[in-house]
């Protein structure tokens, strides 16, 4: 079998360069259908990349540290927790670390009231350095002091939606609101920031950190998130690996053992458009392929041409002894070659495309290909050469010898 | 080659035909091509078959050399039933026991001198380098040497027919089959192959040659004349020509 795959490639590539022109028109077809499937995917690549850098840009380049225990754990009745102790830990010998904040979220009721007007809103207690991680720029009044962490001071500092859900005026600074049964004095506005993939980021409600912990403070033991910014040089997957190390290292978790705990990026929310880009990438791309099977249309056309041209020929090989399977193979490999011969062309082709479109628009970043693209370029087009040249390989093959010979 | 066909082994003759025919419908009308051809060949013969054109000789060729099937009759080559073979199997005699010669050359366009020669031996396991050496020795058997990264446009008749003798004999066949050789080529030309054909027979080579040219069709030892279909007589050639 491989003789006669090396013997039906030899004769297949002679045939392809006895016909240079020939060939390359009429690989034309899947050429272009290449091509427009390759730029198609590193255009899109390179927007997702685009949309990706917007997101940091638009202000969290930080992560998010949870406690995570599997519901076959949960059902055990045991929790996994992060303690102010990890936050400590982390403080003291993490590297690559702007500004880094717990975040203890109300453990009972998170409804939030305002003289007769009443809303549930996410009541998060947090210090100081919230305000960088979460770029949270208060409108007015002032954000959470450290001496009002300090000094447990029942304040916070509300969102522009719980501002208006209270009714509250507009600037509602040195009101009061009653959160979980204890009153607080309004300190502070954030600015707006409008909702992002549905998520309103203008309901939120903060205090103190040691306020918070006051108040859920009968509970012996607490769980907190942890929220951190990366300085400027700091990457995201360095950060994430140390981390990890340090927390599993101690929640003293075996190696076999899974983590505890998840470590969530912004890039998270990055995802999500990313799969909207990957589905758009899918139907474009399924769009663009139609046009690999006019290709292949066309190497069909050009194969039977090639055929009839070559009955003669066809008939001398049998005579001397070529089986069918040997006359199937040439012109079946022949076909396929043209077919991959132009995915390789296509695929040049569609990456300079990509190249050339995204460097004339401002801020685009460089098209790329990703290698699973470039495998399924080149694995359709072969495909298409193979599905289409099964017709004419098989006319070739069941040529009657006599007919062949006189054929003229 | 698989012997599961019907053998006869105790047949000491080469080609053994009992009552070969071949018909053709055209249009109404039934063409009897051949009607009842029975020849038996031993090895190392040079049996010329000679008819006017339309007396079956072609149809004939093309039995003997197993490209057509025969209506009626029984054919065994070198002892084996050919009617009961595949094409896949048939391809395998060709390839093995055929040497085919013809009038047009019918070499391979594209390919040099060297490749046509070697072409046959790609149906069969060999390597490139051992197929390039065996194809290298039969184009100097046939005196070729000097030739052999020619296209076939680039050389005259006479030297063509040498490259398709020399892609005949480079399978060592048990046949030669040759269909009027020399039907293309100028008289010096042709006496020169038809020399050649007489080296080769004097090897020991089995040749069987159709034509319509009396001189030709002399120089072998058998003369067998074929009229509609039918053999009128079979007789010895004179002493071949030097």
């Amino acid at each position: 079998m491989f003789h006669v795959i090396l013997e039906s490639t030899r004769s297949a590539l002679i045939s392809i360069l006895a016909h240079g022109l020939r060939s390359f028109l009429t690989t034309l077809g899947i050429v272009i259908g290449v091509a427009s499937v390759v730029a198609v995917i590193s255009l899109t690549q390179g927007m997702s990349a685009f949309i990706g850098e917007s997101f940091s840009s638009l202000g969290s380049n930080s992560l998010t540290i949870q406690s995570y225990t599997p519901i076959s754990e949960a059902m055990r009745g045991v929790r996994a927790r992060l303690t102010p102790e990890d936050l400590e830990l982390i403080e003291r010998r993490a590297e690559g670390v702007a500004s880094i904040t717990p975040i203890l979220y109300a453990s009972r009721s998170s409804q939030v009231r305002h003289a007769a007007q009443t809303t549930f809103s996410q009541i998060m207690g947090t210090t100081y350095a919230y305000r960088d991680v979460a770029q949270a720029w208060v409108h007015s009044g002032r954000f959470i002091a450290e001496s009002d962490n300090l000094t447990r001071r029942r304040v916070t500092v509300i969102g522009e939606k719980v501002r208006d859900d209270l009714g509250l005026p507009e600037n509602p600074v040195n009101e009061y609101v009653e959160l979980g049964g204890e009153w607080f004095k309004i300190i502070g506005l954030l600015e707006a920031k409008g909702d992002v993939m549905g998520f309103d980021q203008d309901d939120i409600v903060l205090v103190p950190y040691s306020t918070m912990r006051s108040l859920v403070g009968n509970q012996s033991q607490i769980d907190i998130q942890i929220q951190l910014s990366l300085s400027e040089q700091a990457a995201v997957d360095d950060v994430t690996r140390q981390l990890t190390a340090l927390l599993r290292n101690a929640h003293n978790l075996e190696p076999d053992e899974d983590d505890d705990f998840r470590i969530n990026t912004a890039e998270q929310l990055m995802e999500t458009f990313d799969t909207i880009i990957n589905m758009v990438t899918l139907v474009i791309g399924g769009i663009v392929s139609i046009s690999l099977l006019v290709g292949g249309i066309g190497i069909m056309n050009i194969m039977l041409v090639s055929v009839t041209e070559r009955t003669r020929e066809i008939g001398i090989c049998k005579a001397i002894g070529a089986k069918r399977h040997h006359i199937l193979a040439q012109f079946l490999i022949e076909a396929m070659l043209l077919s991959l011969l132009g995915g390789l062309i296509g695929l040049a082709l569609g990456y300079g495309l990509g190249t050339a479109i995204s460097s004339s628009i401002d801020s685009f970043p460089p098209a790329s290909i990703p290698l699973w693209a470039i495998a399924l370029a080149l694995g359709f087009s072969g495909f298409v050469g193979v599905l289409f040249g099964i017709l004419p390989a098989a006319k070739a093959a069941n040529l009657d010898p006599i007919d062949a010979l006189r054929y003229e | 080659m698989k012997l599961d066909v019907k053998m006869n082994t105790a047949d000491e003759n080469l080609i053994h035909l009992n009552e070969i025919s071949k018909h053709y419908e055209m249009g109404s009308t039934l063409v009897r091509a051949l009607d009842g051809i029975s020849v038996k060949i031993q090895r190392g013969d040079w049996v010329s078959f000679i008819g006017s054109s339309g007396s079956g000789k072609s149809t004939f060729l093309n039995i003997l050399g197993c490209l057509d099937r025969p209506t009626r009759g029984e054919y065994f080559l070198n002892g084996v039933y050919v009617e009961e073979l595949g094409p896949n199997q048939l391809a395998e005699i060709r390839n093995r026991e055929i040497g085919f010669i013809f009038q047009s050359f019918n070499l391979l366009p594209r390919a040099t001198a060297l490749g046509n020669v070697m072409q046959p031996l790609v149906y069969r396991r060999i390597g490139h380098r051992r197929r390039r050496e065996m194809a290298r020795e039969a184009l100097d058997r046939v005196g070729l040497g000097d030739r052999m990264d020619h296209l076939p446009n680039q050389l005259s008749g006479g030297q063509r027919q040498r490259v398709a003798i020399a892609r005949a004999l480079v399978t060592e066949p048990s046949i030669l089959l040759a269909d009027e050789p020399t039907g293309n080529l100028d008289s010096r030309t042709s006496a020169d192959i038809m020399q050649l054909f007489d080296q080769l027979h004097s090897e020991g080579q089995t040749l069987i040659l159709v034509t319509h040219e009396e001189d030709v069709a002399g120089l072998g030892d058998r003369v067998i004349e074929l009229l509609d279909g039918k053999i009128i007589r079979d007789r010895r050639a004179g002493e071949p020509l030097h």
